[in-house]
């Protein structure tokens, strides 16, 4: 345990409280007459020079945040709520939500960059590489020439470790790995300082994603930026993010650090995927995975959501909706936040039900 | 596992492939260019086991898959089924072929047909393969098979939709459209990389129970190889079209002999071992149209000699029932030593700051210019 901690102790107390991206609040509805709420009231700080993993199934609106947060959101969605407070290196606060769309343009790409899901085939076939990376160049800074923005475009290159010699290849002539840093180089070719990566290694093999996360952990350690990563692969999350929220039906369930998340899981529903996968050494447990199967979003159960999956539900939860808040085990980190009735008795006794005292399995020291 | 079965030493293989190869045509008319997709690949299944073949994307998994399945011509080799030669001519002969040998493919909002009901694509199945079932026995049949993969009441679903179904219902429902073959062999082509993790396990589970119950022989392809440890008897690994390690599960996985099984576990994420992942790997598969000379591996392996590059290595054994195919193991004078791959592969080279110094003015300008367009 001392042994993993140590790598990870410098990383975790570098990011001191300094926001760089507030999402407060944040609602999103699907379709105009009878809405799906995809997004319930989502709150999440991201500090300055962190990895905030964000993980969960599919359907949970892990995509949905990221979207919205850059007003990405394509139509039936819809942002009903909520406030997405950027803040600039020289300190200065901004909505993203309320920018115009000129100042919209300019932000996009310079101060919240984004690397999408299946970033392979974003790629414009007919382009040469080159030219769609100094193409986004140029339409942020309209001063620099052509050939400027191509040896820009080299030197991104270099920086991902491709040989800049690939400038005038086709995206078919890379392979896919390749076409994966073409994007993380055009995602940084402005300096943001927020970088959202919408799973950027899931369409690929583990000795690739690995080389792939390798960079982006090099990368951000040299330049600064602060990352969001998305993917529902657990364990994948552990090892790169100093902090992790977990998704479930459109809300957050469970925020903590990373050691924190995969030792001592609060939420029912973080404790079962991480039973849910296999591991790789050690000895084989029983895994017991998840009853069930993820909720409609369009018919969700009263209360808590996951109620319906979860071995440890009482009468409360399917009366009252749980809310984020501090984790109800002694001695745990402060800033952790969990939504079960579990941790929150005192929120159960004013609804007028008897709180459950926590289960060991959701307590481990 | 526990349930692990007892071995039966002289048992026939149910499914044998020998010498298994396929190679894919391309560019075009008079062009002699192949895919080398798949090349002498030995495998075999025996009842009630399950051999797992892993790999990275477009290492030839899938082919050998199809290539089982007979959905498509083997350039060479034989398959062998029972011990015979089941090379299928004809519709007639696939038919009988496809009985005993199902397939499961990865996708399963792809594999079912939209506009059909789960009662539809079931009796179709089994009326192929078992004769004409009408009325009670048809009845029977549909709510054994729904409750042979645990969709239980089968009432509840029988007459579903797929798009009204979760992925891993569809799942099941396509597994319970292959068993309704009562088939002797399952082909599971990735059934559970589609799927959401919280389910992935739970039809895991079901494959395992039905090779437990059924004795059914199952190949469990996937590029998962903690999975494979967890699930499956048998473990291969394929690297660029050949089989480069061979073994159980178990010792495969914890001691793996191959550089690329080395390379291919230690970057698997491990949030227990976070010290022990392959650091600056590089490189990437090779191209299979002109494939490394020797082993497929030697461009990337941090061990490769001129042997490497010149021969192709063998399945050598490497302990009780292992091999790899790897000179390291050959004993040969002019073969590679082998190393740890974690010491083997080093940092990356720094870029220099030159480079970072580019991106901070191209993302300052780049302020500038936004601040001049507000002015004006």
């Amino acid at each position: 345990m001392s042994a993993l901690a140590e790598p990870r102790a410098p990383r975790a107390a570098q990011p001191a409280k300094d926001p760089v991206l507030e999402i407060k609040n944040l609602s999103v509805d699907y379709g105009y007459d009878e809405p799906t709420h995809v997004l319930r009231q989502v709150s999440l700080t991201l500090n300055r020079g962190e990895v905030l993993g964000l993980a969960g199934e599919s359907g949970c609106g892990k995509s949905t945040l990221a979207y919205a947060a850059t007003r990405l959101l394509p139509p039936p969605g819809l942002i009903t709520g909520g406030q997405v407070l950027f803040t600039g290196r020289d300190g200065a606060k901004q909505d993203i939500l309320a920018l115009n769309d000129k100042d919209l343009r300019a932000s996009r790409w310079q101060d919240m960059a984004i690397v999408f899901q299946g970033a392979m085939n974003s790629l414009n076939p007919v382009h040469r590489i080159g030219r769609q990376i100094a193409d986004a160049i140029t339409a942020h800074v309209p001063s620099m020439g052509k050939k400027d923005a191509l040896d820009k475009a080299a030197d991104l290159l270099d920086l991902v470790g491709i040989n800049p010699d690939r400038l005038r290849d086709f995206p078919h002539q890379l392979s896919g790995g390749m076409r994966q840093r073409v994007m993380i180089a055009m995602a940084l070719a402005l300096d943001p300082q927020v970088l959202i990566m919408d799973e950027p290694t899931t369409a690929l093999d583990v000795v690739m994603q690995r080389q792939i996360v390798e960079q982006i952990a090099d990368l951000r350690e040299r330049l600064g930026f602060s990352v969001i990563f998305i993917t529902h692969d657990v364990s994948l999350l552990i090892e790169i993010a100093d902090r992790i929220a977990i998704m479930y039906a459109g809300e957050i369930v469970e925020e903590a650090a990373a050691q924190d998340v995969y030792r001592r899981p609060r939420h029912p529903y973080a404790d079962g995927l991480l039973h849910s996968f296999p591991p790789l050494r050690g000895p084989r447990r029983e895994l017991g995975g998840i009853a069930g199967s993820p909720p409609d979003m369009a018919k969700l159960p009263t209360g808590c959501p996951f109620r319906p999956r979860c071995a440890f539900a009482f009468d409360a939860c399917s009366a009252i909706q749980p809310e984020l808040a501090p984790s109800a085990v002694p001695g745990d980190d402060p800033t952790r936040r969990v939504a079960c009735h579990l941790h929150t008795p005192d929120l159960v006794t004013a609804a007028g039900f008897e709180p459950r005292p926590l289960p060991e399995r959701l307590t481990t020291p | 596992m526990g349930t692990e079965p007892p071995t039966p030493e002289p048992e026939t293989p149910v499914l044998r492939a020998v010498n298994l190869r396929k190679h894919f045509p391309i560019g075009g008319f008079r062009s002699k260019k192949v895919v080398h997709a798949v090349d002498d690949v030995n495998l075999e299944l025996y009842r009630g086991r399950v051999v797992a073949l892993v790999g990275e994307s477009g290492s030839g998994k899938s082919t050998i898959a199809r290539l089982l399945a007979q959905l498509m011509p083997a350039t060479d080799g034989q398959i062998l089924l029972n011990g015979e030669d089941a090379t299928v001519k004809g519709r007639r002969a696939f038919r009988a072929y496809v009985r005993r040998v199902q397939m499961i493919f990865q996708d399963p909002f792809g594999s079912l047909n939209p506009i059909h009901t789960v009662r539809y694509m079931l009796t179709r199945a089994i009326r192929i393969h078992r004769g004409n079932l009408r009325g009670e026995a048809l009845e029977d049949a549909l709510s054994e098979l729904l409750t042979r993969v645990q969709l239980t009441p089968p009432e509840r679903y029988v007459d579903k939709f797929p798009h009204e179904l979760s992925g891993g219902q569809r799942q099941r429902v396509a597994i319970a459209r292959a068993l309704a073959a009562e088939p002797e062999v399952l082909l599971a082509d990735e059934p559970i990389s589609m799927l959401d993790v919280s389910i992935r396990l739970g039809i895991l589970n079901l494959l395992r129970d039905l090779r437990d119950r059924l004795q059914i022989a199952i190949l469990y392809i996937t590029h998962d190889i903690a999975s494979a440890r967890y699930f499956a008897d048998r473990t291969m690994v394929m690297y660029a079209g050949r089989v480069v390690e061979a073994g159980d599960s178990e010792s495969v996985t914890q001691d793996p002999k191959h550089p690329y099984t080395q390379l291919l576990v230690r970057s698997a994420p491990d949030p227990d071992d976070l010290d022990a992942r392959a650091r600056g790997a590089r490189g990437e598969a090779p191209s299979l149209v002109r494939p490394p000379v020797g082993c497929r591996f030697n461009p990337r392996c941090p061990f490769a000699n001129d042997l490497c590059r010149s021969e192709v290595p063998p399945l050598l054994p490497v302990g009780e029932g292992r091999t790899a195919a790897c000179w390291g193991y050959a004993n040969r004078e002019d073969g590679p030593v082998l190393g740890s791959v974690l010491d083997a592969y080093g940092r990356r080279p720094q870029a220099d700051a030159g480079l970072l110094q580019v991106i901070e003015v191209t993302g300052r300008s780049a302020d500038r210019s936004a601040s001049k367009e507000d002015e004006r």
